[in-house]
């Protein structure tokens, strides 16, 4: 492996596992905000058991973003050095703004909410998850302007004697439409991330034997199923509508990028069917799908007619627009395969949450609640936890490979961004070491969200309740001495 | 050089300053659970005590990244890719540390809790410790070329001057989180914390005139500033002094302060040392200055003005969690007032 492929690969690792748990976070801060805010109105106290139990989820999540977030801000300068001369003067703004604006926010905030469940109003308390949730939301926006430019540069212009990238209109920047169709889709999608993992979670715990038992655990996850699925189903059918508007926009916007997601090498025919699957060789491009006429018409434009460029015009085009800049050699096409595929699972996992999640509120309905009973729908509904990971990585994968072989569209090289100084034996090393971090960390997390989701609604909260069944008698016999060795001091 | 980049060397300069203040004792919290606790019980006490602070006074070290991305491109790109394995570790330190708090509260036996405290315990030490040595480092003057680029040897980042450098932040973040918990522990803690902290201090007065002296060799900022420079050394050994002194009379507060104040002053005697430059070349060919490294006066504008807004709300809440949080913090808070529920 090379310099650039090295790099690239401890980028791609490091920001889809940050990239877990971010959507995961907003979605189910999201999902504690209300529910805390229900109990504040209708004072039911479910609705508080309910905040209480997925809040720890949310705060397991939220630790591991916050030490994976760390390293996306560091590593701009640490492996794309080249990248941050270019970009600095447009880019360093909305990183340090969504430090000052969102980071203080959610830090903040969390840490009054999780120690100041007695000390407060339960409105007041609830006002603290909604202020985390918001500076959450907001990290979004700024993290994605930046990312906007990338995709699609605004406001700017170039310093003649530098040649990097210089700020000519704020405003452009923030405004830019790639932004504003990129963070809805981001947004709604991290709604569906959230309830999808309390849905899936929620779904195990009604499979567990103590609930099987338990009248009171039984009604919990059952409300807790109802509430998700309903949360779930508005961030599926959201998110998928504005994908749709992102993709009306990616059309024209970036017509490799799109063409790549349908594998069309060839300029469609018109009207244009659009491939459910195909084999693709990109090596001597060519694919061979099975076609469902009149789709991709439908999908690209909404009506019956109209044809889409493929690749093979779009390359003549980028070639003849970029080859005086940037020399003959340049390679246009994208990964054809990852693209393809990431757009597949990624819609289906919008289906198949929107679907998951009917099937979940049917089961549920008043008069005939009888999901608790039908394990192989639970089961269904569980394995979906995982469901909405691929589909946030498949997004992810569209549009950041998707930009290739741009670093900056049009401007700038992934090439040209790399820090010069780098060394392959260092660069080895720390994506040795994040891999096997990322494993830890990522198996502990799963093993504890297990933990908590096994303990029950009822194995929260004070002390001798997590503690005292389980810990040894060791550990009492231990605190006993410390306070006498504390009283003797 | 404009005013305007020069205000933003110092907001990157102060933003630096107030992460070691408040992260320093947070680092020196989580250090004392294994150099002063005795039990599992009393582990969990100081790290609750630093429970709901220290994420959010880890995010002056993102806003100091950020800031510096922002106002000093050429800088950051330089720095931070110069630095690439020592602030790797720092990451790794970061992560461990972090990770720690919401897992061990999570464990079902005190082993399994000793495991994340133990996590907690190195990266608070480790963190502190390779960003001084990355600070003290770079002042020396470093390998640089035309583009800015540093090329570091092994012995650029790790040589007398760095590994004292780095041991006085870890110590001197230890000796902050000592005072930090004679403040939030109960009487008797508080009471044991600033008896080792006084004894600790004895190690300052030797390991300051060690720096003091490699300094005077090493770097130059005895002879480019030297007034600045002589007055932010008294100011240090001042403090020194009187954190002792305070510790001795088992006078938390007055420690507390005197410790913070030799983290601000370490931190103010870098930048004031490096000022106008950024980086510190090696023979003074290639220095990056304040006027080529930083962005555009646009930016730098827009970024004062979102400084200038945003500052004054964010320290008004965090000063509001500050006293809202109050009060020192016991076995009962553990039962009554635990993580979650």
């Amino acid at each position: 492996m090379n310099i650039l492929g090295l790099s690239r690969f401890q980028f791609a690792m490091t920001t889809i596992f940050h990239f877990f748990y971010v959507p995961l976070s907003i979605g189910l801060a999201l999902c504690v905000a209300v529910m805390e805010t229900i109990y504040v109105f209708k004072k039911d106290e479910i609705y508080l058991k309910m905040a209480r139990f997925w809040g720890k989820i949310f705060l397991l999540s939220f630790a591991v973003g916050v030490v994976t977030g760390i390293i996306q801000e560091f590593q701009f300068g640490m492996n794309w050095s080249n990248y941050s001369r270019f970009m600095g003067d447009i880019f360093g703004a909305p990183l340090a703004i969504e430090a000052l604006l969102a980071f203080f926010l959610e830090s903040v905030f969390i840490g009054a909410w999780m120690f100041t469940w007695n000390r407060f109003k339960p409105g007041i308390h609830a006002m603290f998850m909604w202020l985390t949730c918001l500076g959450s939301i907001l990290s979004a926006i700024w993290i994605l302007a930046a990312n906007s430019f990338m995709q699609h540069p605004t406001g700017f212009e170039i310093d003649t004697k530098t040649g990097h990238v210089r700020l000519r209109n704020f405003w452009d920047v923030l405004g830019n439409p790639q932004l504003w169709r990129q963070f809805p889709h981001v947004l709604f999608a991290a709604v569906l991330t959230g309830a999808m993992v309390i849905l899936g979670m929620a779904a195990f715990g009604l499979l567990h034997k103590k609930t099987q038992s338990s009248e009171s655990d039984r009604v919990f996850y059952t409300k807790s199923v109802r509430f998700s699925a309903v949360v779930a189903l508005i961030g599926a059918i959201l998110s998928i509508y504005a994908g749709d508007l992102q993709t009306q926009f990616v059309v024209h916007d970036q017509p490799m990028k799109f063409a790549a997601t349908e594998a069309l090498y060839k300029d469609s025919g018109d009207p244009a069917s659009w491939s459910v699957i195909s084999l693709i060789n990109e090596k001597d491009k060519t694919s061979h799908g099975i076609e469902v006429p009149y789709m991709l018409s439908l999908l690209t434009y909404h009506q019956t007619t109209g044809s889409v460029k493929g690749m093979n015009t779009i390359n003549k085009e980028l070639h003849a627009k970029y080859d005086s800049k940037f020399g003959k050699d340049m390679n246009y096409y994208v990964p054809v395969n990852v693209l393809f595929w990431s757009f597949r699972f990624m819609a289906a996992v919008g289906f198949a949450a929107a679907l998951v999640s009917i099937l979940a509120l049917w089961g549920t309905r008043k008069n005939k609640n009888t999901l608790y009973k039908t394990k192989w729908l639970l089961w269904i509904i569980g394995v979906c936890t995982f469901l909405p990971f691929i589909g946030n990585t498949g997004g992810w994968l569209i549009t950041e490979l998707g930009r290739y072989p741009w670093l900056v569209y049009g401007m700038l090289t992934i090439a040209d961004g790399v820090s010069p100084t780098a060394t392959v034996p260092s660069l080895f090393f720390t994506n040795l070491v994040y891999f096997l971090l990322f494993l830890v960390i990522g198996a502990v997390m799963i093993t504890y969200s297990r933990r908590v989701l096994y303990q029950g609604p009822d194995g929260d909260g004070k002390i001798p309740a997590r503690k005292g069944s389980l810990i040894s008698d060791v550990e009492s016999e231990q605190s006993k001495l410390a306070n006498r060795s504390v009283s003797l001091a | 050089m404009s005013v305007l980049q020069i205000i933003w060397f110092c907001v990157v300069a102060l933003l630096f300053a107030v992460f070691l203040l408040l992260e320093g004792f947070d680092f020196g919290v989580g250090m004392a659970t294994r150099f002063m606790a005795e039990n599992d019980t009393e582990r969990q006490l100081y790290l609750r005590s630093i429970g709901p602070h220290w994420d959010g006074n880890e995010v002056w070290l993102i806003t100091a990244g950020g800031a510096m991305f922002a106002a000093f491109p050429m800088w950051y790109a330089s720095l931070f890719s110069g630095y690439y394995i020592p602030l790797f570790l720092v990451l790794v330190a970061l992560i461990l540390r972090g990770v720690s708090f919401e897992f061990a509260s999570h464990a079902l036996t005190v082993r399994e809790r000793s495991l994340w405290q133990w996590a907690n315990f190195v990266g608070s030490m480790f963190a502190p410790f390779f960003l001084g040595m990355m600070l003290t480092s770079l002042i020396q003057g470093v390998p640089m070329d035309a583009q800015g680029n540093a090329w570091l040897g092994f012995f650029d980042i790790v040589n007398g001057l760095s590994v004292v450098g780095g041991i006085a932040v870890v110590y001197f973040s230890l000796l902050h989180g000592l005072h930090f918990l004679s403040l939030k522990l109960e009487k008797d803690h508080a009471r044991h914390m600033l008896n080792a902290s006084s004894k600790l201090y004895w190690i300052a007065y030797p390991a300051l005139v060690a720096f003091v002296v490699l300094a005077l060799i090493f770097t130059d900022f005895y002879r480019v500033h030297s007034i600045t420079t002589w007055l932010i050394t008294a100011i240090i050994l001042a403090s020194t002094i009187y954190g002792h002194y305070s510790a001795v009379k088992d006078d938390g507060v007055s420690a507390f302060i005197s410790s913070g104040v030799t983290l601000v002053g370490i931190i103010a005697f870098i930048f004031n040392g490096m000022f106008p430059r950024v980086m510190v070349s090696a023979g003074g060919v290639h220095d990056l200055l304040v006027k080529d490294a930083s962005a555009s006066p646009l930016t730098l504008e827009i970024m004062t003005g979102v400084l200038c807004v945003l500052l004054p709300i964010v320290l008004g809440y965090i000063i509001w969690s500050y006293v809202m949080q109050r009060g020192r913090v016991s076995t009962q808070t553990l039962e009554h007032s635990p993580y979650v529920g």
